[in-house]
């Protein structure tokens, strides 16, 4: 199984929700986040004194997949996010050793 | 302020269009200090908010009873030696007739006593805004009491009471210039440098909270400004109030220009604290000079101070006071603006014929205003920072660090202004205990 991180831009939530129920994905975890990347964040001017904000708003999109899954799954959620503009966010995967469906306790692939 | 001037040879009447005309300013001018307080408390990072309300309306208790009680005869009574004023039959305002009309105008006593007081209130907390977030809520009090007696009604009287230095001298303000801006400006700059800076001055970010009150305080300081200075006349009788109005709005909308203009260029935005704050200073510098200059005199009043006073604030910065909302930058600078500029641009055909120097006047009232301005700044600067001296070495001006890291509202006033849910303060409020019933609902037990 894999875990598969997206941090994108907020306002990609609803396309990339979207594609991945045509996908067959069943659930997600979606969490506030912020933060920069290359670009960094913007200035705000107060009366002359210059602030730098440097971390922006983003959201944290988690699903767990199978295996085989993963790969076409990151390439679905980066064309959903993607708007080709500066700060679009990073999506990536790594290896999960348990998952439980805490109701019934099944594991492995049947719990997702 | 056109005190002393007496307007017509023949004994005035009460007019009853005068006199409600000025109960309507006063009540314009009492406007301005909560809407002092809304622009101050925009400016303060969330955890300052109430404390920066409430040091303005504080002043509306303790200047009116100070005023009711000695104030208004210090400022307005029988000259001494063109200091002071006094006149015991004003203390208590015991001895004052309804109908007894102020000195050779057509308002009576009281009227022109409640229009003066909401300067006395309004001026004190002008200073406020310098001492953000580091205060002792009782100190601040004290302050007030103390400044207003030996700073504010003294000053008051130079300028505007009958016998006073500047007034006999001729300086002109119109509104009060000198004695409300200058004055204010001037003794925040005393008091901060005595109290210094807040924690993390220059390196922490303190941005302004909320810049939508700082919009709604600077709207109502607008409107209620009206008050302030078309009122200052003290009736409508020849037309000069109305060009004190249109003075008035005219600079305020030629400094929301200059000061926008500054910026875009310096700093390529055009802000919305930018307009707020230029609107005031062209609403500062318009005080003093409103009754004397023409409408184009005033758009450039208003236009010098908008851009000079953007490039004030900066000077905390440079020279490492901290002038938390630029009181300084704003109050001072934009005074001193107008109050001088009185003596090249007063057109001869408003509030009295002193013509400037730009007029063929010459540059007599220039020095006049150069007396008035100076002999306040630094009158103000020194008893204002001694009086914090004073206050500091005995019960303290400053909260605790502890307390000033998490936030002066919690410690000097128990309360928070907003309950953000789901944030800390909302986690801090569901946490918190349910308050104790009162004795008499228990049942048994008792």
């Amino acid at each position: 199984m894999k875990l598969i991180t997206a941090v994108v831009k907020p306002h990609r939530l609803d396309e990339i929700k979207e594609a991945l129920q045509t996908f067959g994905v069943h659930g997600l975890t979606v969490t506030e986040a912020s933060g920069y990347g290359r670009q960094r964040g913007h200035t705000e001017v107060y009366r002359g004194a210059e602030y730098t904000v440097d971390l922006v708003p983003k959201i944290r999109i988690e699903v767990l997949v199978e295996d085989e899954d993963a790969e076409q799954l990151i390439d679905v959620i980066v064309k959903a996010a993607r708007t080709g503009k500066i700060g679009d966010g990073k999506v990536w995967s790594v290896p999960v050793g348990t998952a439980v469906r805490v109701r019934t306790g099944e594991r492995g692939p049947d719990a997702l | 302020m056109a005190a002393a001037i007496t307007l017509a040879a023949e004994t005035p009447t009460l007019s009853a269009a005068n006199t409600g005309f000025m109960l309507i300013c006063s009540a314009l001018v009492m406007l301005m200090t909560p809407g002092l307080a809304f622009f101050y408390g925009g400016m303060v990072r969330v955890k300052s908010t109430l404390n920066m309300l409430m040091m303005s309306f504080i002043s509306l208790g303790i200047v009116t009873v100070l005023w009711v009680l000695y104030g208004f005869s210090m400022a307005f009574g029988t000259d001494s030696g063109g200091v002071i004023g006094w006149n015991s039959d004003w203390i208590g305002l015991t001895g004052i007739g309804l109908t007894e009309l102020w000195d050779g105008y057509t308002i009576p006593v009281l009227v022109f006593l409640v229009f003066q007081l909401m300067f006395a209130v309004l001026t004190p907390a002008l200073i406020s805004g310098a001492l953000a977030d580091r205060v002792k809520f009782t100190a601040w009090a004290l302050f007030i009491t103390l400044w207003a007696t030996l700073v504010y009604f003294p000053v008051a009287h130079w300028v505007w009471g009958a016998g006073g230095w500047a007034f006999e001298l001729g300086v002109i303000d119109f509104a009060g210039g000198t004695a409300v801006h200058i004055n204010a400006g001037a003794a925040a700059l005393g008091v901060i440098l005595v109290i210094g800076k807040r924690i993390g001055f220059k390196k922490d970010p303190m941005r302004p909270h909320s810049l939508p009150l700082v919009m709604l305080g600077a709207a109502l300081l607008w409107f209620g400004w009206f008050g302030f200075n078309a009122g200052s006349w003290l009736g409508n009788d020849d037309g000069v109030g109305a060009l004190m109005f249109v003075n008035t709005q005219v600079a305020t909308a030629a400094a929301v220009l200059g000061w926008l203009a500054y910026e875009k260029i310096r700093h390529g935005a055009f802000t919305t604290l930018g307009a707020a704050s230029g609107a005031v200073s062209g609403l500062v510098a318009i005080t003093p000079a409103g009754g004397a200059v023409s409408p184009l005199g005033a758009i450039a009043v208003g236009a010098v101070a908008g851009v000079l006073c953007a490039m004030a604030v900066g000077l905390k910065y440079r020279f490492g006071y901290d002038d938390s909302l630029d009181v300084v930058g704003v109050h001072l600078v934009g005074g001193v603006i107008g109050s001088l500029l009185v003596g090249l641009l007063a057109s001869g055909k408003g509030q009295s014929d002193v013509q400037g120097l730009f007029y063929g006047g010459g540059l007599d009232q220039f020095w006049k205003q150069c007396a008035g301005v100076f002999g306040v700044l630094a009158y103000s600067l020194v008893v204002s920072a001694v009086l914090a001296l004073l206050l500091d070495r005995t019960i303290g001006m400053r909260v605790s660090e502890d307390d000033e890291v998490a936030g002066i509202d919690r410690a000097e006033h128990a309360e928070t202004a907003y309950d953000f849910s789901g944030a800390g303060g909302g986690a801090a409020r569901n946490a918190a205990q349910a308050p104790l019933a009162p004795a008499e609902n228990k049942k048994v037990d008792a």
